[in-house]
């Protein structure tokens, strides 16, 4: 066990030098030093996956607000606090690799002066903005409790309708506008990613990775903290997603035979690779699995079949962001290694916060008193329950 | 009325002027290194191409309604009256969301810069404003790129193409290429062989209005889906509260 800490250890703080130093590089250097963007490919890695997947693999907080608040989905209500957490770092980890991407990111505050109405960026970027504050808000009582402040809590709960339906609101609006920011680029990015139905394609796949989410973080959870887990919560999930993967599934069948690409998409081609993985890893495995009863009663296969569709999704929003430009600029876009570099910090930091966060707040229900561990675990075993953003 | 310029390849003798006097109204450096490079960047907002000794300018179409300004969430980039889409560095923030939303690439990026900025031809706003013509048109020796009155370039070119039909490929780029733009080129080969997207590609319609489709939707969406997702708290809750008054009023008869 000791040897086990501290290798993980030595894996965070590798992560933690080397992505100092590439941000050194970004800030001292420019980006031109730091990533390989390029006139031809101005939106690169970062985007695609610090952005465009940041922001899908923190939906589990407003998936499962939704289903326990607005839904009434008592089972699932011991994830709540946790998915809400991973939402609410989520988001800041988001804003800050925003930070790294933007060219002058000490002007980002300017979105709230000059306001073009007109421009889905605007509108993402001021969604972001209120909704990390309706988690703030969401996850705030998790420190009153701690200290035992009650007034503060009871204000709280005075608004908890509010910040519900707001943070559901907020989370359609900007989840879907992801998508939309590419409904401007009709004549650059490849057929298969390139529709009308973006937007769609954006909130269905957000709400199918929440679930997952949930899924893969609550698993995660209870092998770092040495937590029972709750099947009837990853059961009711299990089966969820499979609703929403089929959702998902038929959206985009119904949109290829829409377009006519029926055909095309089995053809081989560069892209063809790309998608097959895509839908691969986002339907044909979890779907085959999790329609059989034994895998969605099974934690370890419920498991597989949930990081398989996250890894989908992921496949399929770097094929937006990346892939799909490709043929248009006529070269590949391979990151720098800074480039990962800075990302793996901010997923590092993510991991680091939610063990601080588990240790020092009762966020895993107070139904089981809280477990105390030695300080050592800090950022290090729990790195292995929360993943990317 | 609006300001525009007419490229008519076929009078273009390839000498690059265009090209040295952008710079010098833009205060960029050029020699003899930027001037054989054939590629527009950061310190080159307009290159001449040669193909085959077949010339072809590249530069900002200045589009009726820009992808570009519609885009920018800052609106740092926007259209003039006059007929430039100018660009106020001031407001960027650096997103560079014009730079992909642009269908002929146009904006580019001081990549290595710690404070970059988006450059492209932004059709001398100041000599326009002071009556002058671009830089570009007034230094071309050929007259191959005319600065004018969108309309009367539009005359002008059909007009080229009537008396010459030989030397002409029958289009006006430009014309109505993403709604307009106040770039238009006639030439004697297919634009698209010097990087410019098909017409058929990029389409007729203005591409603003594929995002705004969107966007107009949301102030009728946000009242609407608050009131569902209201309408389903209120529900839910509502008949839990109604459970727990039946279970208080049952455990208050039994005792």
């Amino acid at each position: 066990m000791k040897f086990k800490l501290t290798f993980w250890k030595t894996v965070f703080l590798v992560i933690m030098v080397a992505g100092l130093y590439s941000s050194y590089v970004r800030f001292f250097h420019g980006l031109g030093a730091a990533t390989n963007m390029s006139d031809q490919f101005p939106w690169g890695f970062w985007i695609g996956f610090d952005c465009l997947c940041g922001v899908m693999l923190a939906a589990g907080g407003f998936c499962m607000v939704g289903a326990v608040y607005l839904f009434n989905v008592e089972r699932l209500h011991p994830v709540v606090k946790p998915a809400v957490l991973t939402a609410f770092l989520g988001y800041l980890l988001f804003i800050c690799g925003l930070l790294f991407d933007l060219g002058r990111p000490w002007f980002i505050w300017h979105q709230l002066i000059y306001r073009n109405v007109h421009s889905v960026m605007f509108e993402v970027g001021m969604c972001v903005m209120t909704y990390t504050t309706v988690l703030f808000f969401e996850f705030l009582p998790n420190v009153f409790e701690r200290l035992n402040w009650k007034t503060p809590i009871k204000w709280i709960q005075a608004i908890y309708p509010v910040l519900i339906v707001a943070g559901i609101l907020l989370s359609t609006l900007h989840q879907s506008s992801l998508g939309s920011l590419y409904l401007i680029m009709p004549s650059k990015l490849h057929p298969f990613w390139y529709t009308p139905a973006l937007p769609f394609f954006f909130f269905a796949s957000a709400v199918a990775v929440g679930l997952s989410m949930t899924i893969f973080e609550s698993t995660q959870s209870a092998k770092a903290f040495g937590r029972q887990l709750e099947l009837p919560v990853l059961v009711t999930l299990g089966g969820a997603l499979l609703v929403a993967l089929w959702v998902n599934l038929l959206l985009r069948v119904e949109d290829f035979y829409h377009r006519g690409l029926l055909r095309e998409i089995f053809k081989p081609s560069y892209e063809a690779y790309f998608l097959w993985l895509e839908l691969i890893l986002t339907y044909g495995i979890p779907i085959a699995m999790l329609s059989f009863r034994k895998v969605r009663l099974s934690p370890k296969l419920l498991y597989f079949a949930s990081v398989s569709t996250v890894l989908g999704f992921i496949t399929n929003r770097l094929n937006i962001a990346v892939i799909g430009f490709e043929t248009y600029v006529g070269h590949h876009f391979v990151p720098r290694w800074t480039e990962f570099s800075i990302t793996l910090m901010m997923m590092a930091m993510g991991f680091f916060l939610f063990g601080l966060a588990v240790q020092y707040l009762p966020i895993f229900t107070a139904e089981e008193p809280h477990v105390v561990h030695e300080p050592s675990v800090i950022g290090v075993a729990p790195a292995l329950s929360h993943a990317g953003d | 009325m609006s300001k525009a310029l007419l490229y008519d390849a076929t009078l273009c003798i390839g000498c690059k002027q265009c090209e040295g006097a952008c710079a010098q109204q833009n205060n960029l450096p050029y020699d003899d290194t930027v001037a054989a490079e054939p590629v527009q960047s950061a310190h080159k907002y307009t290159v001449v191409l040669n193909k085959n000794d077949k010339y072809m300018r590249r530069l900002c179409m200045h589009c009726e309604e820009p992808a570009c300004a519609s885009v920018c969430p800052v609106g740092a980039l926007h259209k003039t009256k006059a007929g430039p889409v100018v660009y106020d560095v001031w407001k960027c923030i650096g997103c560079r969301y014009c730079m992909v939303a642009c269908p002929f690439s146009q904006p580019k990026y001081e990549w290595q810069s710690l404070n970059p900025r988006i450059r492209k031809c932004i059709m001398c706003p100041d000599r326009l404003a002071a009556g002058k013509q671009t830089a570009c048109a007034e230094i071309c020796p050929t007259g191959a790129t005319k600065f004018g009155e969108r309309e009367d370039l539009i005359g002008e070119a059909k007009q080229r193409i009537q008396q010459n039909p030989a030397n002409y490929k029958p289009r006006i780029y430009g014309l109505n290429e993403v709604g307009g733009t106040s770039v238009l080129l006639i030439a004697g080969t297919d634009v698209e062989d010097f990087g410019y997207p098909a017409s058929p590609k990029i389409g007729e319609k203005p591409m603003p209005e594929y995002t705004g489709r969107v966007m107009e939707r949301i102030p009728d969406f946000v009242p609407l889906w608050t009131l569902v997702l209201g309408g389903v708290y209120w529900i839910s809750h509502r008949r839990d509260e109604v459970a727990a008054a039946e279970a208080a009023e049952k455990n208050g008869g039994k005792q």
